[in-house]
């Protein structure tokens, strides 16, 4: 039997924020991600649908822009370190930073500060990571919600994206999305391997990566999914674009998207009653 | 325009060659999955306890080593310390010198290939022959290993069978058993007539001097059965504190390695043979090597070091998989490799290896699967600096050039605007800057509608619906 999704959260590599806010805040700072800025506004709008529908109030700094890790993973640390640098201002105050991407949270917690380790504002920076979470790690671990309301009717293949590994992000995908009525979660091989995208290696390594890309898109639809989903935008522009390329079908959402579409109908009630 | 050269590596890559690499390292991570979480309740928590035995070792590596000498004396073996690789290899030498052996048997080691050993005592007429099988096989074909613990992952049993058949050592037969059998029939008579044998060493022990090597094969114990003289090569970052560590590194290496929960030979040796003992090597050296190693215990990479060669971040690896270990132009291959090989190669190696770092989604499988927890994808990252720093031209080859990018994102005007005219596409780092537009994206994939600004404008909206 080939390794399970369950096994692979255990580890913390990256820090996972595993414990539960001691308050539930009543506003957070929403930081949308450039790819969602640029191509996926659904999925930007589905997170702050969904925080909302929580009773959350939901503060979107018009100044942000980017995390900073494109440089970041391209080994241009300098140019990096200035974009991270305008972004911890934009997220200044104590509310928690909440990133539709657990490969931009991951940079705001543990690449942001690994670069910073010699800098002298390294702890301002550690501390804008210390409050920045993915959103399902922030729903399912921080606000210690384990069950989502509603149905969805549909078979659903849930990528693991690798930034996510060592966070509680994978675990509360499948368990929050596995608690929808009628959905159902597809086992699919070796969810360990990463895509292929790994941002400018996409295009510094493109045969390796499509051929990444080929043999996950192999293993997702082997299964025959409805929906691939993740917590992650730039795997899915990734797979998607590889499948649609060559002429297979493969819809795609953030993961994000089916919790909010369970849930838009009571929506508005629910944001009235805590407002 | 050409890609990064791992990849151009990957894309001419014969199919039968990928194929046996990518079964081989995936079976491998298979195997590893079942036999390590099956068979220890928190095996991750052993990984993080066998990274701080072997952290805590390189932290205070001066007093080990010093312990390790006095412990290996005091049993009657020779020590030696060996600077960098023309030493090892002139130290090997001399022994083999003064012991009057010129027929030599050797057992797998990776610090010998580092410095190229094989090379220098057969360039000077020594009868030497490798006993591993697979490193057997490369001897015969003159290849090298493209994996640290499967050496000939690359190879499947037809060419194998035509090796053995151009070597003289029976007609073409590609049942395993077979060839494995004509490899011992040859190996017999060569371990009997050996007068020195060379090993490496998978730990040592500082406090007992203890010598652990582990194999499959029984080859390192035939090769000791037979000779006079053993000669151990031990990286000086092999040093285990305790007797008592062996029991847990081992418990992870076998597991970690070929999912075996202990190899099929485990050996302690403590010494040369015991005057009353029948068989066994009067004498025992041991060559510390260093060969930059203390360059790297200085450097931010020293994490690399606690490395017990299990190759398990190779085996995990999809860049590995498709690439091949023959891609990484160096002794290490994969995440290993891609860490060690740049930083063994010293000063006026590492530029030339500065592409390696690259060579990796940072998808973090191997740090998941190292068994000292090597944090692998932090190192890439460090050296990925350090080649940009260097201005490195192997590390630049193909990455996009990140200055405009940063300009825009540190001014939300600019971005917004940038936002609007999809100008952004220009300055995404997805995008080939020399290729136009998106053509290196865009060769394979599609790319999805540019929204920019949508969601921005859906907030807006919602503002002034609110008031």
């Amino acid at each position: 039997m080939l390794a399970t999704l369950k096994n692979y959260h255990l580890l913390q590599n990256i820090m996972a924020k595993i414990t539960l806010l001691k308050t539930p805040p009543e506003r957070v700072l929403f930081m949308a991600t450039c790819l969602c800025d640029a191509f996926f506004d659904e999925a930007a709008k589905a997170s702050v649908e969904v925080l909302e529908s929580l009773g959350i109030e939901v503060i979107i700094p018009d100044a942000q822009t980017c995390c900073g890790q494109p440089a970041f993973n391209g080994g241009d640390w300098k140019a990096s370190r200035s974009v991270v640098r305008h972004t911890i201002k934009v997220f200044a105050g104590e509310d928690p930073i909440i990133v539709p991407s657990g490969s931009c949270a991951a940079m705001m917690f543990h690449g942001a500060p690994l670069e910073f380790e010699k800098e002298d504002d390294y702890q301002a920076v550690k501390e804008t990571g210390d409050r920045t979470w993915e959103i399902f790690d922030f729903i399912y671990n921080g606000l210690g919600i384990k069950e989502w309301e509603g149905s969805w009717n549909g078979r659903v293949a849930v990528h693991s994206s690798c930034h996510t590994r060592g966070t509680g992000t994978t675990e509360a995908i499948s368990s929050l999305l596995g608690s929808i009525e009628n959905l159902e979660i597809l086992d699919f091989a070796e969810p360990e391997q990463c895509c292929g995208f790994g941002g400018t290696f996409s295009v510094s390594f493109p045969n390796i990566s499509r051929n990444m890309g080929n043999l996950k898109i192999e293993n997702i639809l082997e299964t025959k999914p409805d929906l691939l989903v993740s917590g992650d935008m730039s795997c899915l522009m990734h797979l998607r674009g590889l499948a649609e390329k060559s002429g297979r079908d493969m819809p795609v959402k953030h993961a994000i998207e089916v919790l909010r579409d369970t849930v838009k109908s009571e929506q508005k009630t629910n944001v009235l009653t805590n407002h | 325009m050409s890609s990064q050269i791992i990849d151009q590596y990957a894309n001419k890559l014969g199919e039968d060659v990928r194929t046996s690499v990518h079964t081989g390292s995936a079976s491998g991570t298979d195997k590893r999955f079942k036999v390590l979480f099956d068979d220890l309740p928190d095996a991750n928590g052993l990984r993080t306890t066998a990274g701080n035995v072997k952290q805590h070792t390189l932290d205070h590596l001066d007093k080990y080593l010093e312990q390790a000498e006095r412990a290996l004396i005091s049993n009657g073996a020779k020590v030696h310390y060996a600077w960098d690789s023309e030493t090892t290899c002139s130290q090997v030498e001399n022994i083999l010198k003064q012991a009057s052996a010129r027929t030599v048997t050797k057992s797998k080691s990776m610090v010998s290939e580092e410095v190229g050993l094989n090379e220098s005592l057969l360039k000077k007429g020594y009868d030497l022959v490798e006993t591993d099988l697979g490193e057997f096989i490369l001897q015969l074909d003159g290849d090298h290993p493209s994996h640290v613990v499967k050496p000939i992952i690359h190879k499947n049993r037809a060419e194998i069978a035509r090796t053995f058949e151009k070597h003289g050592l029976g007609e073409y037969n590609d049942e395993p058993e077979i060839i494995t059998r004509r490899a011992r029939e040859f190996m017999r008579a060569k371990y009997l007539a050996a007068e020195a044998t060379i090993t490496g060493a998978n730990f040592i022990s500082a406090e007992s001097g203890r010598l652990c090597i582990v194999t499959n094969e029984g080859n390192s114990r035939f090769g000791l059965a037979g000779a006079r003289i053993q000669i151990a090569l031990v990286g000086i970052e092999k040093i285990v504190p305790r007797d008592a560590d062996l029991a847990l590194m081992l418990n992870l290496l076998g597991r970690s390695a070929t999912g075996q929960a202990l190899t099929v030979y485990t050996e302690f040796i403590s010494g040369p043979k015991p005057v009353d003992s029948v068989s066994g090597p009067e004498e025992l050296h041991v060559i510390f090597v260093n060969n930059r190693r203390t360059e790297v215990l200085d450097s931010n990479c020293r994490e690399i070091l606690r490395c017990i060669r299990c190759g398990a971040c190779m085996n995990v690896c999809p860049v590995y998989r498709q690439a091949s270990g023959h891609a990484y132009r160096s002794v290490y291959p994969g995440p290993l490799g891609a860490v060690l090989s740049p930083l063994l190669a010293g000063a006026e190696g590492f530029s030339e290896l500065a592409d390696l770092p690259k060579a990796s989604s940072l998808c973090g499988a191997c740090n998941e699967v190292c068994p000292v927890d090597i944090p692998i994808p932090d190192l890439l990252l460090r050296l990925r600096d350090k080649g940009k720093r260097e201005k490195s031209s192997n590390a630049a080859t193909d990455s996009p050039p990140m200055g405009a990018w940063s300009w825009v994102a540190k001014s939300p005007s600019l971005w917004r605007a940038s936002l609007r005219s999809a100008n952004m596409l220009n300055l995404l780092p997805y995008e080939k800057i020399p290729f136009g537009p998106l053509g290196r994206w865009t060769k394979d994939r599609t790319l999805p509608p540019w929204r920019g600004g949508k969601f921005r404008a859906w907030v807006k909206n919602r503002e002034k619906e609110a008031k």
